[in-house]
């Protein structure tokens, strides 16, 4: 890791203890569980070249399924968050192998389809009541001596949960398998040539992404008592997108800023209804007409001029 | 024989109809796609919102304009393809030699932004579409009750498709399309206009949804919402049919439909998911799609 990189991690950390003390727990729990969402999202978008449609399958089941262990199973929250994230794992697994066939914008399709499929199996299955959703899921107490009802608490543990998915995303990255991904987003044809089972870093790739994003939601499902069909139906899935297209795809940063930003918007606007939808469709035109680095693509990339 | 399978005949032939009725919409709407997908690269997410906003014109042309279906037939299908000139000359165009992803990111964009307006001014609630005099009631044919209105969806629907195939593949027009969805460069040094052929193809794609949509309105609740719902699953018998093929995704359309409308008599739970698992099915034995050409 380099030294700027090693600051700018060291001011996250930071960043992340104060800010409790200066804004409000829920809100900055709302923000960075959409973060770890988006930045799952963009290791597929932003550094294996795939662009995935229906991402909140994985969002919206992982939070279905710790909501359902933490009320009716009973168990304690790190172990509610596990079984979620295991099981949009195992989502990931098999959508990724079907979708992993398909290239470019079939790609989208596809995962955008199954995602609607896995939608109306949320629908129909009992476990998840329908249109009223899991509600009030306890939090519980944390290895269950730690009471997490105080929100500060609460915030804490996903802060650090978040920081865990952030520097394992990182991790993917920089190792020998995120340069072989890279690759495979430059020039597919080239990465098969040169003897890469292109497939199968795909599938990986898929499946890694799915899962820390099942990890996002089955934080959010914990630390906001609730699990319904708006965090996996398709609308969840354009919003990610969003997020990271406008913090800036391919960007470590990026998504998290993307994240903040619709998360407030969406604080502030809630009360419009149909206003947001409207805002973000106008948003996603312009980003992809005028603004395709995104936030922190365009900082990096001016500074990278300056510097050069 | 009044039952089939255990089930009665007049409930069979009715959801067979239905899912005709559907299918014929899946058709027109893939067909749309294809056509767009074939010249411009870009997979028109906003094909959906556009349906819907067709079948708000219809609607607006009969309540504001006392303008009967017959004339929503023409004008909406119009003022459609108008949007869609708009679309293409001021955004699409800037897209191209970029990732065909953008194509995908702009146009989902823009289906936000048209459900969100038409759902601020008209609510997320259906509207009523009165069925037009000469298309109430039905023939009764003995072992069913066939409603005019729905036999004529499919009857329209499936000439005006044979017709776009017929245009595409066997007219000279055709041919300029097909020869600029190959080579561009070369067409257009042989002196034809491509742009403004990318233009007017768009713009064509979108008429046939918006047409689709005027049919749809006195069927189904002209609603915002009704554009996201159908377009999923379109993209569903894309990706099963393959866009390679006009007659496929035709075929592919109405087939689909059809299972649709056999599920929901036989098992009404899997009748939202069918299509989906059909396209599992079909990525695993066929990646491709039934009639698909991979590049």
């Amino acid at each position: 890791m380099s030294t700027a990189n090693r600051l700018v991690f060291a001011a996250l950390v930071l960043a992340l203890l104060v800010a409790p003390f200066v804004g409000y727990p829920i809100f900055l729990m709302k923000v960075l569980c959409f973060a770890l969402f988006a930045s799952a999202f963009n290791l597929l978008i932003g550094f294996t070249g795939l662009l995935s449609f229906g991402h909140a399958m994985f969002f919206g089941f992982a939070a279905y399924v710790s909501g359902h262990a933490a009320k009716v199973w009973g168990l304690t929250p790190e172990l509610a968050i596990l079984s979620g994230t295991a099981s949009a794992a195992v989502i990931a697994v098999v959508t990724g192998w079907l979708a992993v066939r398909r290239q470019g914008i079939y790609f989208a399709m596809v995962t955008l389809a199954l995602a609607q499929m896995i939608y109306f199996i949320c629908v129909q299955a009992p476990f998840t009541y329908a249109e009223d959703g899991i509600q009030s899921i306890p939090r519980g107490a944390l290895f269950g001596v730690i009471d997490l009802s105080s929100d500060t608490r609460m915030y804490y543990l996903v802060a650090a949960i978040f920081l865990i998915g952030f520097a394992l995303i990182y991790r993917i990255i920089h190792s020998p398998f995120g340069q072989v991904l890279k690759s495979v987003r430059e020039n597919e044809a080239r990465a098969l040539s040169l003897g890469y089972h292109v497939d199968r870093y795909k599938l990986m790739a898929f499946v890694l992404s799915g899962t820390i994003a099942g990890l996002a939601g089955a934080t959010k499902s914990i630390a906001f008592g609730i699990a319904t069909l708006t965090d996996v139906s398709w609308q969840m899935s354009g919003e990610v997108v969003l997020m990271t297209l406008l913090g800036g795809m391919g960007t470590i940063l990026g998504p998290s800023v993307g994240a903040a930003i619709i998360v407030t918007m969406q604080n502030y606007l809630a009360d419009l209804g149909s206003m947001v939808s409207i805002i973000m469709g106008a948003t996603f035109v312009v980003c992809v007409l005028l603004f395709r680095r995104g936030i922190v693509g365009e900082i990096e990339y001016r500074l990278g001029k300056r510097s050069s | 024989m009044d039952q089939i399978f255990g089930v009665p005949v007049q409930a069979f032939m009715g959801q067979l109809m239905l899912g005709l009725v559907n299918g014929s919409f899946y058709a027109i709407l893939s067909l749309g796609l294809a056509v767009i997908f074939g010249m411009l690269n870009i997979v028109n997410f906003a094909h959906g919102a556009l349906y819907m906003v067709g079948a708000f014109f219809a609607w607006m042309l009969l309540n504001y304009a006392g303008l009967n279906y017959w004339f929503a037939l023409l004008l909406a299908p119009l003022a459609v393809g108008l949007i869609g000139v708009i679309i293409e000359k001021t955004m699409l165009r800037w897209l191209h030699g970029l990732d065909h992803l953008y194509g995908l990111l702009l146009t989902f964009g823009l289906a936000l932004l048209l459900e969100g307006l038409f759902r601020e001014f008209y609510g997320s609630s259906g509207q009523p579409y009165e069925l037009p005099e000469v298309f109430r009631g039905g023939f009764d044919l003995g072992f069913m009750f066939l409603p005019k209105y729905r036999a004529w969806v499919v009857f329209a629907s499936i000439f005006l498709c044979l017709a776009v195939w017929y245009v595409i593949e066997k007219t000279k027009l055709g041919a300029y399309l097909r020869a600029g969805t190959e080579n561009p460069n070369l067409v257009k040094a042989f002196g034809i206009n491509v742009p403004l052929m990318v233009t007017l193809t768009y713009a064509f794609g979108v008429a046939l949804a918006g047409l689709a949509g005027v049919m749809a309105a006195p069927i189904y609740q002209v609603s915002p919402l009704m554009g996201s719902n159908i377009i999923i699953i379109v993209f569903a018998v894309v990706v099963i049919g393959g866009m390679g093929s006009i007659l496929g995704s035709i075929i592919t359309g109405l087939a689909l439909g059809l299972v649709e409308g056999l599920t929901k008599v036989f098992y009404a739970e899997l009748s939202s998911t069918v299509v989906f698992i059909i396209m599992v099915i079909v990525l695993m034995v066929r990646p491709a799609g039934l009639f698909g050409r991979e590049k």
